[in-house]
């Protein structure tokens, strides 16, 4: 059979600014039979999406086509003129970019934006392009397909936005998709809902796919054979069960040997008990925050609340983990503790004396005691201050060194965190992302603090990347002495580091204890309903996890963030009717340091999730 | 949507509360005694004192200022000290004047400023795009009276192909007026032009840097549409932004063009107040300069609104 997409020994040049032409695809050959998914894998810099955009003839801004041939069908894509290119651009190929937040023009409804295509490539127009559009947004199982098609892009979650660019993809019944790690921004939780939506609607069409991603777990589930990738070379290809089961090539078991076993009490490393004979240095007590500013007459209602009475203790030396889907609070929880975002009520103590609520009051002891780390090291450094200017700034600050002294403390820093001491003389430009990040915790450990905040410090990073910086973490905790509060949506890297871990739903703690005891039943439903949402590392999870009730009562409705009494009814597979609306859970002890806040009783929460597992 | 609007036209009088105190400030410090400058010479002090008595130059400054702005607020604008005609009258007809000019300029500015800004962003780095830039860039670098007298030189001395002066406008001749207004107009679009081709340049390259435009070119849609359907309308924010204080630098920015035209607008008027020391026409005149400035970038705001779903429509 006559593949549909031909790609032959593709060859793709990059420039960086300023900088001279260099390959980065050196010639690449895909072939993509009707109907097949095809994967494109390996970390970031592997050239999949340059490759992938080629599929489309398109290369981004500074990189252009050096040699090689692309065949869409029997047709040269590459050489055919601007005007053909064009029509095939969204009628036979179609593209789905990673982050639809941004690939969907804000300025436009979501409705014209599907329609759009179908009218430029004269399938449809005006009223039969609307109804077309509409039609689409139902097949993606969205919502009230009528009323979203004349909503603007910023009215849908996340997953829906998501779902709407593949609508808007599919809008000309395409004769191949590229997807361009269509899930990777999403929560665990929405990317069971959008996977299943893509797979179902290629399986139902009979699109041929090509699908790039980082994620052998992801891949697992929705491609027939997979193409592994390094620096702009095809390392290995296979049918998909062979790659996962028997790889051929090094890199890929490198790659496999990467992903991380699913969260369990087996793969929960930490055996210490921090809260055994203890203080705690920092609590946290009953902290309420609002983004929404008070106006002149009215009142704040408890629904505009993001935290609701969050309650906390960090002990010396552990890792506390908080985790839970994106918006649930975790990062504001941070803000507050730092004193970057002042709350409406309660208390913060260190070393039991209250803290003032904004940093600007805290004396500068108090905040050399707690640092914070952020996700991104591309907005947290300064583009315009050397690194030793980045460093050297909390050594003035809270040591007052200068002169040759503090140079010396910044090489000595340099070195900790695995940089050569030369880096202190660069701008962070000049850096790749993993050792920004690197600086990021150089520039925390300066302070000599006894806590740091690390607020998704390795979501930024490649996985290979991200396992060295949290090494090193594990490393400097050891040597340091330091308590971390690890804030993060990856449970399973979560699982390799906590002592404890504590889980947020809509801006409250649902789940509490020992990394083991969270990990392992009996817990909250949405703990539960997280850790079944990992994906495993093996074809069929998908089917699988679809089947279960928790999956489907997960997917079957959007967070309610201020739901007075128990906010995760609506998509809580045990939920009790007419008790979790109107009662708020109790606390319930489980174990020594367990605590749940559920109706379910530990016998009771025991027993359904035995069945499950 | 509303709250946001009406946030915007309540700081908007807040905005013009205060200006009408530095107004008032502004003119008590100014030097020279109003009743002095009046009678001339010639006064006695008795009818210094009397004439001061008249005007209310006796009272303390916030009961001048209250009263000023009570008569102010009824419509009470007063008379002009220095002919006793109605500040109304008066400062309606070169408000007439000025708008008109101002009105003029933006006619041929805007299309042309911003036909040439998405042109420019169009094709980036082009020879046209840089050809525009270094042009645009020269006329923002000449002070407008050097632009004026050039003009006058070229185009009035030696071509004689427009007068160098300017009566007023008549609406009658509707045409020869603006023949004869050409070249303050070409000097005032030549101070505008620059801003605005700069900031549509700037605003429309930045949205057409944005992940939705490359998904636009992946869906097949053609550069033209991508430029008009797609960039424009998340670009609008700055744009408008930058019109509105070019429309608002036309009205209250022409002192000097219309003093080296001598043409009778308000301009013309605010420096001959400063001149014969008329504080309550100064008061009038800067009072409808900074009421416009104002107004319009209130509705400039209001446009920026309008043009982003995103404060149209709450999530």
């Amino acid at each position: 059979m006559t593949p549909l997409l031909r790609i032959e020994g593709l060859v793709v040049e990059g420039r960086p600014p300023s900088g001279i032409w260099v390959q980065t695809v050196n010639g690449v050959s895909v072939d993509v039979a009707p109907g097949e998914v095809v994967a494109l894998i390996g970390e970031s810099g592997a050239g999949k999406t340059t490759v992938a955009l080629g599929a489309l003839g398109y290369t981004r801004p500074g990189t252009r086509f050096k040699a090689g041939k692309v065949y869409l069908e029997d047709r040269e894509v590459l050489t055919m003129s601007p005007r053909d290119r064009r029509d095939l651009r969204g009628k036979d190929v179609a593209y789905v970019a990673q982050s639809a937040q941004s690939a969907l023009n804000p300025a436009i409804p979501i409705g014209e934006q599907i329609a759009e295509s179908l009218m430029l490539h004269g399938i449809a127009d005006g009223n039969e392009a609307m109804k077309r559009s509409i039609d689409l947004l139902d097949l993606l199982d969205l919502p009230d397909p009528k009323a979203l098609a004349h909503r603007y892009p910023h009215q849908a979650s996340g997953g829906q936005q998501q779902r709407i660019m593949m609508a808007m993809a599919m809008a000309c019944q395409p004769k191949l998709l590229v997807l361009d790690e269509p899930t990777t921004a999403l929560d665990v939780t929405t990317q069971i809902e959008v996977l299943k939506a893509i797979k179902d609607v290629i399986r139902e069409r009979g699109t041929a796919a090509l699908y790039v991603s980082h994620d052998l777990s992801v891949v697992a589930q929705i491609a027939d054979r997979i193409l592994v990738m390094n620096q702009g070379a095809v390392v290995e290809e296979g049918p998909t069960a062979d790659i996962l089961a028997r790889p051929q090539k090094e890199y890929t078991r490198t790659l496999l040997g990467a992903v991380k076993p699913k969260p369990s009490r087996d793969v929960a490393l930490s055996d210490w008990n921090p809260a055994a004979g203890q203080k705690p240095i920092l609590t946290v007590k009953g902290i309420d925050a609002t983004y929404i500013k008070p106006g002149m007459f009215q009142k704040i209602e408890r629904e505009q609340h993001v935290l609701h009475d969050v309650e906390l203790d960090v002990f010396p030396r552990e890792v506390l983990a908080v985790v839970g889907e994106s918006g649930s609070g975790k990062s504001t929880l941070a803000r507050v503790i730092a004193g970057l975002h002042g709350p409406l009520g309660g208390e913060i103590t260190l070393d039991g004396e209250v803290l003032p609520a904004h940093s600007r009051q805290r004396t500068t002891e108090q905040l050399r005691r707690i640092q914070i780390i952020f996700q991104s090291p591309d907005q947290s450094l300064n583009p315009e201050r050397r690194i030793d200017e980045a460093i050297g700034r909390p050594l003035e600050l809270y040591f007052g060194m200068k002169g040759s002294e503090k140079q010396d403390r910044i090489a000595e820093l340099l070195e900790m965190v695995g940089l050569d001491p030369d880096y202190a003389g660069r701008f962070p430009a000049e850096l790749s992302g993993g050792q920004r990040q690197r600086i990021s915790i150089a520039r925390a450990f300066a302070a000599k603090p006894d806590i740091i905040l690390c607020d998704e410090v390795l979501s930024s990073l490649d996985t290979v990347v991200a396992a060295r910086v949290l090494d090193l973490m594990r490393q400097l905790r050891e040597e340091h002495q330091v308590a971390y509060v690890f804030i993060s949506h990856d449970l399973s890297t979560v699982a390799s580091i906590a002592d404890r871990v504590a889980v947020m739903y809509a801006g409250r703690i649902v789940d509490a204890g020992l990394t083991k005891e969270v990990f392992s039943p009996p817990h909250h439903p949405y703990t539960q309903l997280l850790i079944n949402s990992v994906p495993a590392l093996r074809q069929g999870w998908l089917e699988d996890v679809i089947a279960t009730r928790e999956a489907s009562a997960g997917m079957a409705s959007n967070v309610m963030l201020h739901d007075p009494a128990c906010p995760f009814r609506v998509r809580c597979p045990l939920v009790i009717d007419g008790k979790c609306e109107s009662e708020p859970p109790p606390k319930r002890e489980m174990g020594e340091h367990h605590v749940v806040y559920c109706q379910h009783t530990e016998a009771e929460l025991a027993e359904h999730q035995r069945l499950v597992e | 949507m509303l709250k946001l609007i009406a946030k915007r036209l309540f700081v908007g009088l807040v905005t013009l509360l205060a200006i009408s105190v530095i107004v008032f400030a502004g003119t008590e410090i100014l030097p020279g005694d109003v009743a002095q400058a009046v009678l001339g010479q010639a006064a006695t002090p008795e009818t210094l004192a009397a004439l001061r008595a008249t005007l209310g130059l006796n009272e303390p400054a916030y009961v001048r200022y209250f009263i000023w702005l009570g008569k102010f607020l009824t419509g009470d604008l007063g008379v002009a000290l220095t002919n006793g005609m109605p500040l109304d009258r008066i400062v309606g007809q070169r408000l007439i004047n000025t708008i008109y000019l101002a009105l003029y300029a933006a006619v041929v500015a805007l299309p042309l400023a911003l036909g040439l800004g998405l042109l420019s962003a169009a094709w980036p780095e082009s020879t046209f795009d840089r050809t525009v830039s270094s042009v645009t860039v020269f006329f923002i670098s000449i002070p407008d009276f050097v632009i004026a007298l050039i003009l006058v030189l070229i185009f009035a001395v030696e071509l004689g192909w427009f007068p160098a002066i300017n009566p007023r406008p008549r609406w009658s001749d509707f045409f020869p007026t603006l023949g004869a207004l050409v070249l303050p107009m070409l000097t005032l679009v030549l101070s505008v032009l620059a801003h605005i081709i700069r900031m549509t340049r700037a605003a429309v390259l930045d949205v057409l840097k944005q992940a939705y435009i490359e998904m636009a070119l992946l869906k097949g849609v053609s550069k033209k549409r991508i430029i008009i359907k797609h960039a424009i309308p998340n670009a609008l924010g700055p744009i408008v932004n930058v019109i509105a204080l070019n429309l608002g630098y036309l009205i209250s920015g022409v002192v000097i063009v219309e003093v080296v035209f001598s043409y009778p607008g308000l301009g013309r008027l605010m420096v001959d107040s400063v001149v014969f020391r008329d504080v309550p026409q100064i008061q009038v005149v800067a009072m409808v300069f900074c009421a416009f400035y104002v107004a319009l970038n209130i509705l400039a705001d209001v446009g920026a609104i309008m043009a982003n779903p995103r404060l149209r429509y709450a999530k």
